[in-house]
C-alpha cells in the first residue's frame, strides 16, 4: 500500500489539515499570507521555476537569493507540488523570511515572496 | 559487505517462528473453519489459537480480534464500521477526527466516509510530527463526533503520539478511539485506552497478507461490507489460516524480544541521528529525538532529488525508502512531511530490522556523504552550509 495516494493529501487539505507550524504547512488556497498587512514592495528579482520538479526550485532559490540586497525581496514562481511545502520549509531552515504565498490561479502553482534576511 | 536492508517500517523480514507456523498451517490449516467435520474443526481450533495469541499481546479478549487481509483493510473496516453503526436518519452521518499524519489508509477511509456525508476534521501536528492535542481535543467536542483516529507511532518519522492523553479526552467526550498501531505493534508497549486497534502482520515479521482489527466489545460497529457471515472473527471470505498462524507466532516472538531489540536498535538509530548533521552538510533530521520508535530515522538532504538518492543508495547496497514527491507513485510529496512543514525533497527513511549489525550502520554512514556529495555536484547545487 502506498502511503501517498492522491486522495490522502486532498482530504487532508480540504479538511484544513494544515499543521500549526507558521508559514510551513499547506494552507487553504486563495489566502495570501500577507492579507491585512501593507502590500510588500515589488521584488528585486524573480525566479521562474514553473515546470521544474523538486528540488530544482529550491536549488534556484538558494543559488539566487544572494543576488538581491539584504532586506530585499525575491519572487519564486513554482508549480511542483513539493514546492508548496519546501519553499516555506527552506526559508525556515535558512532563516530567510517568507513574506507571502499566492496562488497563480487559474493555472496551478504559487508565487512565493521571500525576503533575504542576511 | 552485502546488501543491507533498511526498510523494516515497510516490511520486517520474516522471523523464523513465522515461517515454521506458516508451514504447519499449510499442513493442518487448509480446511474451511466453519465446517463441522474433523478437518474443519481442526482449522477452527488453529484459528482460535491464533486469535488468543494475538489477543494476549494486544491485552484484549480473543473474541475482540478479527483477522483481515492487510493493515489497510483493518483500518478501512474499523473506520467505516463505526461510521456505519452510528449513522442515523435523524442525526446524520456524524463527525470523525483524525490527525494529519495518519497512514493513508486512515485518511482515505475518512475521505470515503466524507463522500457518504460524514464530516471529517483533520487535526494538525507540530514540527516534530506530534499531534496538536488541544486542537484534536477541541475537535472531539464539535458536532456529533462518532470516531477519533490516532496512530501510536508515525510510520514515516517515528514520532510517538500522545495516545493515552487523547484516549482520556475521548473517554471524557464519549467518543471511541481507533488506534492505528501498525508502526509500533510488537516493537513498543501498546498504549491503553483504545476502542479499536489496527495493525499489520508483515510489520512485525509475519508473512504478508494479514491484518488485525481488534474491536472492544462495548464499541458500536457494523460491517460496512455486504453482511456476509463473519464466522470466526475473520473478515468476509475464506481466511488465509496459514498466514494468520504465521502472523500470530511472529507477533508473540517479536513482542517477547521487544525490550532487547528496542535497546539495540535505539542505540543504532541514535548514532545515525547524531552523526548525520556532522557528516552531511545541509541535512535535516525529522521527528522527535526522544519520544520516537526505536527503528526509524527520517532525514532530508537539501538540494537533492529523493528518488536519485534512493537509487544511488540501492546501487551501493542499501535499501531505504523516501517520502519525496519524485520517489512516489503519485508525484505528491509525503503528506506527513508536508503537515510537519518539513523539507520533502531529498528525503530518506531508514528503518532498521531486528538484528541490524553495527557494521551495517557504520557502512551506511561511511557511504552516505560521498553519495550525497556526488549527487549534489551533478545537480549543480549551491554552496553547502549557510545559516541554520
Amino acid at each position: 500500500m502506498s502511503p501517498r495516494r492522491r486522495g490522502t493529501r486532498a482530504a487532508a487539505q480540504e479538511a484544513g489539515g494544515a499543521g500549526p507550524a507558521p508559514e510551513a504547512a499547506p494552507r487553504p488556497p486563495q489566502a495570501p499570507s500577507h492579507a491585512g498587512r501593507p502590500e510588500p514592495e515589488p521584488p528585486a528579482a524573480r525566479i521562474d521555476a514553473l515546470g521544474r520538479k523538486c528540488p530544482l526550485p529550491i536549488i534556484m532559490l538558494a543559488g539566487q537569493i544572494g543576488s538581491v540586497p539584504v532586506g530585499g525581496l525575491i519572487q519564486v514562481l513554482a508549480d511542483d507540488p513539493a514546492a508548496r511545502t519546501d519553499v516555506p520549509a527552506w526559508c525556515g531552515l535558512k532563516a530567510h523570511q517568507l513574506v507571502a504565498v499566492t496562488e497563480l490561479a487559474p493555472r496551478p502553482g504559487w508565487a512565493f515572496l521571500v525576503r533575504r534576511c542576511y | 559487505m552485502g546488501v543491507v536492508y533498511f526498510d523494516a517500517a515497510s516490511a520486517e523480514p520474516m522471523v523464523p517462528e513465522a515461517a515454521r507456523a506458516l508451514l504447519a498451517g499449510l499442513e493442518d490449516g487448509w480446511a474451511d473453519p466453519v465446517r463441522l467435520h474433523r478437518e474443519g474443526r481442526r482449522a477452527r481450533l488453529l484459528l482460535d489459537q491464533a486469535r488468543e495469541r494475538v489477543a494476549a499481546v494486544l491485552s484484549c479478549r480473543a473474541d475482540e480480534v478479527t483477522f483481515t487481509a492487510s493493515g489497510t483493510e483493518a483500518v478501512h473496516l474499523g473506520v467505516l464500521g463505526v461510521v456505519e453503526a452510528r449513522r442515523s436518519a435523524a442525526r446524520g452521518a456524524g463527525h470523525v477526527v483524525v490527525s494529519a499524519v495518519e497512514h493513508s489508509s486512515v485518511l482515505n477511509a475518512g475521505a470515503h466516509a466524507e463522500r457518504g456525508g460524514t464530516a471529517v476534521t483533520v487535526a494538525g501536528v507540530g514540527a516534530d510530527g506530534r499531534v496538536d492535542m488541544a486542537a484534536f481535543a477541541a475537535a472531539l467536542r464539535r458536532e456529533r463526533t462518532v470516531l477519533a483516529c490516532l496512530q501510536s507511532v508515525n510510520q514515516e518519522v517515528g514520532t510517538v503520539q500522545p495516545v493515552e492523553e487523547i484516549a482520556a479526552e475521548c473517554e471524557a467526550a464519549g467518543v471511541p478511539l481507533l488506534v492505528d498501531a501498525a508502526a509500533s505493534a510488537g516493537r513498543m508497549a501498546l498504549p491503553g485506552g483504545w476502542s479499536l486497534l489496527a495493525a499489520s502482520g508483515h510489520k512485525w515479521g509475519g508473512p504478508p497478507g494479514v491484518g488485525v482489527l481488534a474491536i472492544r466489545r462495548r464499541v458500536r460497529w457494523r460491517s460496512p461490507l455486504p453482511a456476509d457471515e463473519w464466522p470466526a472473527q475473520s473478515a468476509p471470505g475464506f481466511p488465509n489460516l496459514p498466514a494468520i498462524m504465521g502472523a500470530a507466532a511472529a507477533l508473540e516472538a517479536f513482542d517477547a524480544g521487544r525490550d532487547a531489540a528496542d535497546a539495540a536498535l535505539r542505540r543504532l538509530t541514535s548514532q545515525i541521528r547524531e552523526r548525520l548533521p556532522k557528516i552531511v552538510p545541509d541535512v535535516v533530521v525529522h521527528g522527535d529525538p526522544v519520544l520516537r520508535a526505536p527503528h526509524i530515522v527520517a532525514f532530508s538532504c537539501l538540494y537533492l532529488d529523493g528518488e536519485a538518492l534512493v537509487t544511488e543508495l540501492d546501487k551501493a547496497g542499501f535499501s531505504v525508502s523516501s517520502g519525496s514527491a519524485c520517489a512516489s507513485e503519485t508525484g505528491q510529496p509525503s503528506h506527513v512531511l508536508a503537515a510537519m512543514g518539513a523539507v520533502t525533497h531529498g528525503n530518506v527513511r531508514v528503518s532498521l530490522p531486528r538484528g541490524t549489525a553495527q557494521e551495517s550502520v557504520t557502512a551506511f554512514l561511511a557511504a552516505l556523504p560521498g553519495i550525497v556529495g556526488r549527487l549534489r555536484e551533478a545537480m549543480g547545487q549551491p554552496a553547502a552550509g549557510g545559516r541554520r
